[in-house]
Order: structure tokens, then C-alpha cells, then sequence
């Protein structure tokens, strides 16, 4: 949970949502490029909460299974949640919207870190 | 009555726009992962250790239900909706303050924290923002004859 992937994932979003915040400052409606983003965005995020899943069954669980389980099932629903509602909203706020989801995201991301970090023995 | 495609004053927002679009679309996403983020802890904390502090989780499922109730109060919209969003919105105002006040005074109530512990620090006080928010704009939007 603490590889590469986390953090590319927290950088890739932190940078997307200074680009999403700016467009809505700029009042720009989400262009195609920003919804293509935010999907490959969510790929990423996939692979990151898949990844995760299968470090669960491989010895080292964290000792927070259920609340971990929780935040993976909220992590993966995030991205596309931001997409539809986007989609829904084609003025500036709907790239407000897409900001708000990608600043949401490194939290998330940062939490699970923080509960898979405590793990019990293997 | 069409609502333009991209309105970027408020001021020229049509007074029948649904009260889920535009900056009120946002504010649907934030209620949304409140929403989601109250009902998975209280649906942790209940389920796995409730008889640590019921106090402290029969409020995390109280907010969890008011933010899901504000949620789906914005998407339907109409008096309905409005309705629906007021008195959540309204019940979180109180809420927050009051647990708010209550969890720094006494701690031994409050041994886990909730959403609204501290006025909801643990999630950046946004939950104390929030209703102040959506008290706004359902006032901003109110019906005039």
C-alpha cells in the first residue's frame, strides 16, 4: 500500500485537481480531454485498489479489515461517481465537481495507507 | 423555459432551475461523499464494536442518515426536495454545534470520535461548513412569488 503506486496515484490527482480548480476559476466547462482524465484516473485507481485486494489475502492483513475494506470499496467508486455527475453538469461547476473528487482522492488514498500500515502478524 | 447551457453568473441563473444544478450539483457531490463516509464508519463502528461507545455511534448513524436524507433532498428537488434538504440541513447545523460542544467538554461521552466530534475537525470542519452552505443556497434559492 506504500509502493509507487500510491504515490503516483496521489500526485497524478493533486495535479488534476489544480487543472480541474483552474478551469472552473477560468469558467470552463469539463472539456473531453477532462473527462478522458478523470477515467484514466479512475484506471489507475482501479489497479491501485486491486492491487490492494490482493495483498489482502497474501498474509499481511491490516488489523482494520473491515474499515480498510470500506475505504477500497469508497476508493474505486470515486472516480466514476466524479465522471457521471460531471457529465451531468456541463458549466463550470461540473469541473468544480471533478476538482472537489480529485482532491477528495489522496485522502482516501492516505488513509488506507494509514490503516494497511497496522497490520497484525502474518 | 431552457436554462443556458453555461451560466457563469449566478445572477443569471433562472429562478426554476432544479435546485441539483449548477453550484448545487457540487454541493450534491460533497453531500454525497459525506454521505458515504458517516454510513461506512457507522456501519463499522455498529457493526464490530458497539457496545464500546453506542453513544458515539448512534450519532456517527444519525449523520450518516441526515447527510444521505440532504443528499436525496437536492437530487429530487421541488417543494419536496427543498423540504427535505432544509430539515436536514437544519438538524446538521444543530447537530454539529451541539456534539460539537458537547465531545470538547466532555470526553468521556464521547470516547470515539464521530463526524461532528469537534466540530468536525477530523474532516477538516467541513461538516461545519457544509450546512452553513446548504442553508445558503436553499435560502438563495427560495421560492418567490
Amino acid at each position: 500500500m506504500n509502493g509507487p503506486l500510491s504515490v503516483a496515484t496521489i500526485v497524478v490527482a493533486l495535479a488534476l485537481a489544480v487543472w480541474y480548480l483552474l478551469r472552473a476559476a477560468l469558467n470552463r466547462p469539463p472539456a473531453r480531454f477532462d473527462l478522458l482524465a478523470v477515467a484514466g484516473l479512475g484506471a489507475l485507481v482501479a489497479v491501485l485498489v486491486i492491487v490492494a485486494v490482493v495483498g489482502l489475502f497474501d498474509g499481511s492483513k491490516p488489523a482494520d479489515t473491515a474499515t480498510f475494506s470500506g475505504y477500497l470499496i469508497t476508493t474505486i467508486a470515486f472516480a466514476p461517481t466524479g465522471f457521471v455527475l460531471a457529465r451531468m453538469e456541463p458549466t463550470r461547476w461540473g469541473s468544480l465537481i471533478l476538482g472537489v473528487a480529485c482532491l477528495t482522492l489522496p485522502v482516501l488514498v492516505l488513509r488506507l495507507q494509514q490503516i494497511a500500515s497496522v497490520v497484525t502478524g502474518g | 423555459m431552457a436554462e443556458p447551457a453555461s451560466s457563469n453568473d449566478t445572477r443569471t441563473r433562472p429562478r426554476d432551475a432544479a435546485l441539483g444544478s449548477g453550484p448545487g450539483r457540487v454541493l450534491l457531490t460533497v453531500y454525497i461523499i459525506f454521505a458515504v463516509a458517516a454510513g461506512a464508519r457507522a456501519g463499522v463502528q455498529i457493526a464490530l464494536k458497539f457496545s464500546e461507545a453506542p453513544l458515539a455511534y448512534l450519532l456517527s448513524a444519525v449523520a450518516a442518515t441526515v447527510y444521505l436524507a440532504a443528499t436525496v433532498g437536492l437530487a429530487i428537488g421541488g417543494t419536496k426536495g427543498r423540504l427535505i434538504a432544509l430539515t436536514s440541513c437544519s438538524i446538521e447545523m444543530v447537530g454539529v454545534l451541539v456534539v460539537g460542544t458537547l465531545s470538547i467538554g466532555d470526553k468521556a461521552a464521547f470516547p470515539d470520535q464521530t463526524v461532528w466530534s469537534d466540530y468536525g475537525s477530523g474532516y477538516g470542519y467541513i461538516p461545519l461548513i457544509l450546512p452553513m452552505i446548504g442553508l445558503y443556497w436553499l435560502w438563495r434559492n427560495r421560492p418567490r412569488s
